[in-house]
C-alpha cells in the first residue's frame, strides 16, 4: 500500500517531523514502511532544482514567426520581465492570439535537469539555451513526462488556478510516498485515514474527521426503501450491510490533476472521474465502492423498479467480469444481482455490462459490507485478487459504508456535476453488537514486564478511539466498530505496548528456575557422526526432501520393476513442479544427483547426508497428533572419482579410482569410532540398485543397518553418471546410533600389555567362496585371548593353490598381558589356530 | 738410526698419513695400519724386547706416549671427517620445502549445519534444549491450533504444500510444515505442567517460486519459553543476548511491533545492519536495520491448546531464519546454493 505523505498531512499535521524519524516511529508501531519514494525532493529519481524548476503563469500566446506548429508563450515567473518561451504544446497552440491568460504551469530555466519528453523511456537531459527556428529559448514550460510525473508528453502540465507563482515546484508538487508492508488482517490500516488515525495516537496530535462527515454536509438520510432501487439481501450472514446511493446527471470525464496525481502516487491508474472517485475513497477510507450505470440495473420480469439482490450464486452460474473474463461460480460465492441476473461478484469485481462508461448519466453507487472469509474464499477459488477483495478479505468496518458512500457522492457532485438523491438505500441486517472487554491494566504489567501507569494505559486506548470507563481496578473498554480484531484483553496489551513503544522497554532475562534439563541424545549422536565423517574426509550435503517420482523408478535397474520402499509415499497435491512432488523415501536419488551435478566440474566426489526420509504408515489423527507418517533418520554416503588428488610424486596418467574398498575403509573407521567394530556382521547383500557382486549388508547386534556397495551399472547410466565405480552406502541412522549408544554403555577399557608382541605370518588356503571375514574371525576366536591382531595382508589365487581356491595371508600378533611369550606358547597357539580353521572352514596351511 | 729415532719417524709418518685421510674409510684403514694388531705402532712396541734393559723404560714410555697421541689425533680427525661427511650428506638431501604436501582431503560440514550448531550453542548457554518435530505435519498443528483457522487471512502468510490423499476432514489433512511453530504445540502437550525452554530447529517448506531470494525448502529455528512470570522484556533480553553472542556486543538491537496470529503482542527484532553498520544500504532498505527474528508473547489460545492455562502461565516464542544470517555474513547472494550442493560452494566453509 502506497500513501503520499501530503495526503496524510491533510488529516494529521506532520509537517515538522523529518521523514526518517516518521518512518522509524511507524516501523516501531508495527506499520512497517518498506520503501520511501521521493518526488521532486533531493534524493528523488529526478530532483527538481528549486531555483530552476518553479511555478509560473502563461499570460499570452503568439504564433511563432517561422514555424507553423510552434507558438511563443509569454510567461510570468515573478522575474524582472515576463520570459518568452517557444513551445509546441497543443493546448497553447489553440490559444494563439490570447493576451488575457493566467494559466499556471511548471516552468524550467536553462541548467535544470529534466527527462527528455521526446525520448523513449526515461532519459535525463539538461536544459540548454538555444534557438528554435530563429527565436531564442532559454526556458520551457514542462510536460508531466519531463517532470517524471507520468508518461504524458503530448501537452504541458497545468497546475491548479490557486497555485502561487514563482515558488519552487517541489513546494507545490513535491512529495514523499510511503510504501507500507502491513502484516495481518487489519482492514482499518488499509487506508490513508486509517494510517493517519494511528499517527494521531502516536504523536498525540488531533485528527481531522471531515472525510467522514459528508453525509451530514449533503443532508442524506438512510432508508431501507429508497425510491430508485429495491434492495434485498438473501444471505445476511455473508452480507451484513448493503447501501445504494443514486447520483444523477453526472458527466464522465477525466479527473482533475490533483486527483489523478494522488491515484498515481498510490499506485492506481486514473480512468475517469467516476471510477477514480470510487478508487480515491477506497484509498482514503478503506471502503471499496462500486459504481453501476443506473440505466443498466434491471427490474425483475414483470416489475418496474430496478432491483438489487445480494445472494449466493447457483452452482455453475456465469458472468463476464469487468476484465472481460467469463467467470463460473459455485454455490458458496456471493453475487450482486439485479432483477435479471448477476451484475457483480460481491466484494471482488463488477460485471462488464453494468460498467460505467462515457455515456453514463446516472450512477448507482454501492457501498456494502461482506463477510471477510467468504470474500477470501471466492477470491482464492476464482484466482481473482483485486484492491476491493484484498481489503474486504482483511475485514472492513460495516459502519464505514454510509460515510464512504456520502464522501464519494460529495466528490461526484464536485467533480462530475451530479446531484445526489437525498435518500440512500441502506439494508443493515448484520449491525454488530457493541463489543466491550473488561481489561485489568495489571495484565499489561504481567505480560510486558514493565509498569505502565494505569492512566497512561487509559490515555493510549482512548487515543486509539477505544471507549474507556473505570470499573473498579479494571477498565471497561468499548471497541470501536473498525477494530473487530480486538477481542481479548491481551489484544489491548498489544495496543498499549506498541503505542508506548518497544524502544522504551528494558531487557531482562527470565527470572525463574530452569525447567528439568534433558539431553537430546539423538541430536548429540547425530552431530558426533557428522564430525567423524567430516574427519574421514567426506563433505556433508543436504539435499531436497522433495524429489522427482521418476527417481524412485530410476534407482531400479529394470524399468519394469520398482524398488520396494517402506510404507506409502507422501505425494504433494499442489507441487511446484513434477520434479519436486514426492517426499523422499530413500536418500539415494539426492546423493546420485549431487554426484552428477558435481562431476561436471570436479573429478572426485566423497559426500554424506544425514536426513529424514518420509513415508505414510497409516491415517492421521489430529486428536493424538499422530501424523501417520514415519520419518526415520537415514545416512547415505557416496564416493566416486579419483582416489587422491593429483600429486607431483605420483604418476597421474592413470589415477586410481575410488571404489567399494574406499567406502568400506571409511565404514571400518566409522564403526571403530562408534565402538561397534566388535559387534558388526558383514554379509553379501542383495539390493536392486547395487552391483549384484559388489554389495554388502551390514548388521550390528543382529539388527540390520543397511547396505553398501557399488552402484548397479544400469542405475549409474540412468543417472547419467560416468562409467566408473560409484560406491554408495544407505543405512538407517537410528539403528546405527542406538547400537552405538548400547556399545558405549557396555564399553570397558581393554588390555595394554608392557610385553613385546610376537609377530608371525600365516597363509591359509580356502575355497574361493569363503569370506575373508570368516577366516579372520575364526583365527581370533581360536587364538583368544593371546592373538591380539590378525590383519589380512595378501590374497593370492593361482597355480600354487589350485583352481577354486585362494590363499589368504594374515599377519598375526601374539601378546600376553603379564609375561613374554615363549616359542612354545607361539607354536601351541599356531597349532590351535590351524586346527580350528581346518576343521571349521576346510582351510589348509599354505605350503603344507 | 736408533730405535727411538725410528719410533719418532713412525710417529711423524703416521701423523702425515692421518692428515691425508679424507674419508671414514681411509681413516679406518689408517687405524688398522697404525694402531691395529698388525699396525706399525704395535710392531714398535714389540721391539722393546730387543732393547738393552736400560733403554727399555725410556723406549716403552715413549711408545705409550705416542700411542695416546696418535689415538687422540685419530679421534679428532674422525670427528672432523664425520662432520664434513654429514654436511655433504645433508646438502644432497635438500628439498624444495614449498612443494605441495602429500594430499589429505578434508571433509566439510554443510553451511546450514554450521549455522544450526552456532544457534544451538548460544541458546544452550541460556538453558534452551533442542526439540525436534515432524516435517510432514497435520493441518491442525501447523495452523488451527496456532490460532490460524481455515480461510483466515493470516494463512496468506504461508504458501502451503498439501499432501495428497488427505483432502477430506480438515482434522486429518496433512501438509509440509510451513514453519517450525507446530512444534510449540507438540512440546507443550508433551511437557505440561513443566516450565519449558526449548529451541525447535527444522526444515520448512513453502509453495514459493524458487529464486535467488526464495527457496521452497529452508531451515528455521523456533524458540519457546513457558513459565509463570515470563514477560516481553525477557523476550527482548533473550534475543538481545543472542544478538550479542551471534553478531557481537557492539551491535544494536531494536524491537518493533508486528503481527503473527500465534503471538500477542507480536514483535519483530532487528539488529544493526552488518553490511553498512547501521548507516543504511540496499540490503537493509536504507533503514540501517536487518530483521533477525519474528517473536512475541505466546497467544493465550495457543497456550490453551498446548494445555497451559493462560491466566497462570505466560510464555514467549521466536523464530529465526538459519540461512539468511549466514548469507549476510558471507555475502552469499543466491539461497539456491545451499541445497544445490555444489561442492565448490560447500567446501568454502
Amino acid at each position: 500500500m502506497k500513501i503520499p505523505l501530503s495526503w496524510l498531512n491533510e488529516y494529521v499535521d506532520l509537517h515538522d517531523i523529518p521523514v526518517d524519524q516518521l518512518r522509524q516511529r511507524l516501523d516501531l508501531a508495527g506499520l512497517e514502511v518498506d520503501a520511501l519514494e521521493l518526488i521532486g525532493h533531493p534524493g528523488a529519481a529526478l530532483p527538481w532544482d528549486p531555483d530552476r524548476v518553479i511555478t509560473a503563469e502563461v499570460l499570452a500566446v503568439r504564433q511563432h514567426p517561422n514555424a507553423d506548429r510552434l507558438v511563443l508563450a509569454e510567461v510570468n515567473y515573478v522575474g524582472e520581465a515576463p520570459e518568452v518561451v517557444v513551445t509546441g504544446a497543443p493546448s497553447l497552440y489553440d490559444l494563439r492570439g490570447r493576451e488575457d491568460l493566467h494559466l499556471k504551469v511548471a516552468f524550467a530555466w536553462e541548467g535544470a535537469e529534466l527527462y527528455d519528453g521526446h525520448a523513449e523511456g526515461w532519459v535525463k537531459a539538461r536544459l540548454k539555451k538555444t534557438q528554435i527556428r530563429g527565436e531564442p529559448s532559454r526556458a520551457m514550460v514542462c510536460s508531466e513526462k519531463e517532470l517524471g510525473l507520468s508518461e504524458a508528453a503530448e501537452d504541458i502540465l497545468y497546475l491548479s488556478d490557486d497555485t502561487p507563482v514563482g515558488v519552487p515546484l517541489v513546494d507545490v508538487l513535491g512529495d514523499t510516498v510511503l510504501s507500507f508492508d502491513i502484516k495481518g488482517p487489519f482492514g482499518h490500516l488499509q487506508s490513508v485515514y486509517g494510517i493517519a488515525r494511528e499517527l494521531s495516537a502516536l504523536y498525540h496530535r488531533p485528527l481531522k474527521r471531515n472525510p467522514l462527515d459528508a453525509a451530514e454536509r449533503l443532508g442524506l438520510t438512510a432508508s431501507t426503501e429508497a425510491g430508485f432501487v429495491h434492495l434485498e439481501i438473501a444471505d445476511p450472514e455473508l452480507c451484513p450491510r448493503y447501501t445504494a446511493t443514486l447520483i444523477r446527471n453526472i458527466e464522465v470525464k477525466p479527473s482533475p490533476l490533483w486527483l489523478q496525481m494522488r491515484l498515481r502516487r498510490a499506485g492506481m491508474r486514473p480512468i475517469n472521474n467516476i471510477v477514480d472517485i470510487t478508487n480515491y475513497v477506497m484509498l482514503e477510507l478503506g471502503q471499496p465502492l462500486h459504481a453501476f450505470d443506473y440505466a443498466e440495473v434491471r427490474s425483475p420480469a414483470g416489475g418496474t423498479q430496478p432491483t438489487i439482490i445480494v445472494r449466493r450464486a447457483h452452482a455453475g452460474e456465469q458472468m463476464k467480469t469487468l476484465d472481460g473474463e467469463l467467470r463460473t461460480f459455485d454455490d458458496q460465492m456471493l453475487l450482486i444481482t439485479d432483477g435479471q441476473g448477476p451484475v457483480g461478484i460481491a466484494g471482488v469485481m463488477g460485471g462488464e455490462e453494468s460498467e460505467v462508461g462515457a455515456d453514463t448519466r446516472d450512477v448507482l453507487l454501492e457501498a456494502a459490507n461482506f463477510h471477510f472469509l467468504n470474500i477470501r474464499r471466492t477470491s482464492q477459488q476464482l484466482k481473482l485478487q483485486t484492491e476491493a477483495s484484498s481489503r474486504f478479505g482483511k475485514r472492513v468496518d460495516p459502519e464505514l459504508a454510509l460515510p464512504a458512500a456520502a464522501r464519494a457522492a460529495e466528490l461526484m457532485v464536485e467533480l462530475a456535476g451530479g446531484q445526489v438523491d437525498r435518500t440512500v438505500g441502506d439494508l443493515y441486517p448484520g449491525r454488530p453488537e457493541p463489543q466491550a472487554i473488561v481489561f485489568d491494566p495489571a495484565l499489561a504489567d504481567r505480560l510486558l514486564g514493565i509498569e505502565i501507569p494505569r492512566e497512561e494505559q487509559g490515555r493510549i486506548l482512548r487515543a486509539l478511539e477505544f471507549g474507556v470507563e473505570d470499573q473498579g481496578a479494571a477498565f471497561r473498554v468499548t471497541v470501536p466498530s473498525y477494530r473487530r480484531d480486538v477481542t481479548l484483553p491481551v489484544d489491548l496489551v498489544e495496543e498499549v505496548g506498541r503505542i508506548h513503544g518497544y524502544d522504551r522497554f528494558p531487557s531482562t532475562l527470565i527470572d525463574e528456575a530452569l525447567p528439568p534439563l534433558r539431553r537430546n541424545r539423538a541430536l548429540e549422536d547425530e552431530e558426533h557422526l557428522r564430525d567423524v565423517l567430516v574427519g574421514l574426509g567426506l563433505d556433508e550435503i543436504i539435499t531436497y526432501s522433495l524429489i522427482d517420482p521418476g527417481d524412485e523408478a530410476r534407482i531400479h535397474p529394470d524399468p519394469a520393476q520398482t524398488l520396494a520402499l517402506p510404507g506409502d509415499p507422501v505425494v504433494l497435491r499442489n507441487p511446484l513442479a513434477p520434479e519436486r512432488s514426492l517426499m523422499r523415501r530413500t536418500l539415494l536419488p539426492g546423493a546420485l544427483r549431487t554426484a552428477w551435478a558435481n562431476l561436471r566440474y570436479l573429478d572426485r566426489v566423497a559426500v554424506f547426508e544425514v536426513g529424514r526420509v518420509h513415508y505414510r504408515t497409516g491415517p492421521a489423527d489430529a486428536m493424538t497428533g499422530d501424523t501417520g507418517v514415519a520419518e526415520p533418520r537415514h545416512l547415505s554416503m557416496l564416493l566416486t572419482g579419483v582416489r587422491t588428488p593429483v600429486w607431483w610424486q605420483e604418476a597421474s596418467d592413470r589415477p586410481a579410482l575410488l571404489d567399494y574398498f574406499d567406502l568400506k575403509g571409511v565404514v571400518d573407521a566409522l564403526l571403530l569410532r562408534l565402538s561397534l567394530d566388535d559387534n558388526v556382521q558383514w554379509a553379501r547383500g542383495a539390493h536392486p540398485s547395487f552391483h549384484p557382486g559388489r554389495c554388502a549388508v551390514v548388521s550390528v547386534y543382529d539388527r540390520e543397518l543397511g547396505v553398501l556397495g557399488e552402484l548397479h551399472p544400469l542405475v549409474r547410466e540412468a543417472f547419467d553418471l560416468p562409467a566408473q565405480p560409484v560406491a554408495v552406502l544407505l543405512w538407517d541412522l537410528d539403528v546405527l546410533l542406538d547400537a552405538a549408544t548400547e556399545a558405549d554403555a557396555a564399553k570397558k577399557v581393554g588390555m595394554i600389555s608392557p610385553y613385546a608382541p610376537v609377530h608371525e605370518d600365516l597363509a591359509l588356503v580356502v575355497d574361493e567362496a569363503t569370506p575373508a571375514v570368516e577366516v579372520q574371525r575364526a583365527i581370533l576366536e581360536a587364538g583368544r585371548p593371546l592373538v591380539t591382531e590378525a590383519t589380512l595382508f595378501d590374497v593370492y589365487r593361482g597355480a600354487q593353490v589350485g583352481p577354486g581356491k585362494k590363499s589368504l595371508a594374515f599377519a598375526l600378533s601374539y601378546q600376553a598381558p603379564n609375561r613374554s611369550l615363549s616359542d612354545r606358547d607361539v607354536t601351541k597357539l599356531r597349532q590351535r589356530i590351524v586346527k580350528a580353521v581346518e576343521k571349521g572352514l576346510g582351510a589348509r596351511l599354505r605350503g603344507s | 738410526m736408533s730405535s727411538l729415532e725410528a719410533l719418532e719417524q713412525v710417529r711423524e709418518q703416521a701423523l702425515a698419513e692421518l692428515s691425508r685421510a679424507a674419508t671414514t674409510e681411509a681413516l679406518a684403514a689408517w687405524e688398522k695400519q697404525v694402531l691395529g694388531r698388525q699396525g706399525s705402532m704395535t710392531q714398535q712396541a714389540r721391539q722393546v724386547g730387543q732393547l738393552s734393559p736400560e733403554d727399555r723404560p725410556v723406549f716403552g714410555r715413549r711408545v705409550n706416549e705416542i700411542k695416546v697421541l696418535l689415538q687422540e689425533a685419530y679421534d679428532a680427525r674422525l670427528a672432523q671427517i664425520r662432520q664434513i661427511e654429514l654436511s655433504a650428506q645433508l646438502e644432497t638431501e635438500k628439498i624444495d620445502v614449498t612443494l605441495p604436501g602429500r594430499p589429505v582431503v578434508p571433509g566439510h560440514l554443510h553451511l546450514t549445519t554450521q549455522a544450526l550448531r552456532q544457534l544451538y550453542r548460544i541458546f544452550a548457554y541460556m538453558g534452551f534444549e533442542v526439540y525436534e518435530a515432524p516435517d510432514v505435519e497435520l493441518e491442525a498443528y501447523n495452523f488451527d491450533l496456532l490460532n490460524i483457522p481455515e480461510y483466515h487471512p493470516a494463512r496468506d502468510m504461508w504458501d502451503t504444500f498439501w499432501v495428497r490423499g488427505s483432502e477430506g476432514d480438515s482434522r486429518d489433512r496433512r501438509l509440509l510444515r510451513t514453519h517450525t511453530s507446530p512444534g510449540q504445540i507438540r512440546v507443550m502437550r508433551e511437557r505440561y505442567p513443566e516450565p519449558i525452554r526449548v529451541v525447535l530447529p527444522g526444515k520448512c517448506y513453502r509453495y514459493e517460486q524458487i529464486t535467488v531470494r526464495a527457496e521452497h525448502q529452508f531451515y528455521q529455528l523456533e524458540g519457546l519459553a513457558v513459565g509463570k512470570g515470563i514477560t516481553i522484556t525477557d523476550l527482548i533480553g533473550t534475543i538481545t543476548q543472542f544478538s550479542h553472542l551471534y553478531y557481537g556486543a557492539d551491535r544494536g538491537v531494536r524491537v518493533r511491533s508486528s503481527y503473527f496470529p500465534f503471538t500477542e503482542p507480536s514483535v519483530e527484532v532487528d539488529t544493526e545492519c552488518i553490511l553498512c553498520q547501521g548507516k543504511g544500504c540496499a540490503v537493509c532498505k536504507y533503514t540501517g536495520w536487518l530483521e533477525i527474528a519474528g517473536a512475541g508473547m505466546v497467544h493465550p489460545v495457543v497456550l490453551q491448546n498446548g494445555g497451559y492455562d493462560p491466566d497462570v502461565w505466560s510464555g514467549f516464542a521466536f523464530g529465526f531464519g538459519v540461512e539468511r544470517p549466514a548469507m549476510q555474513k558471507y555475502g552469499v547472494e543466491d539461497i539456491r546454493l545451499f541445497y544445490g550442493n555444489d561442492l565448490r560452494f560447500l567446501r568454502q566453509f
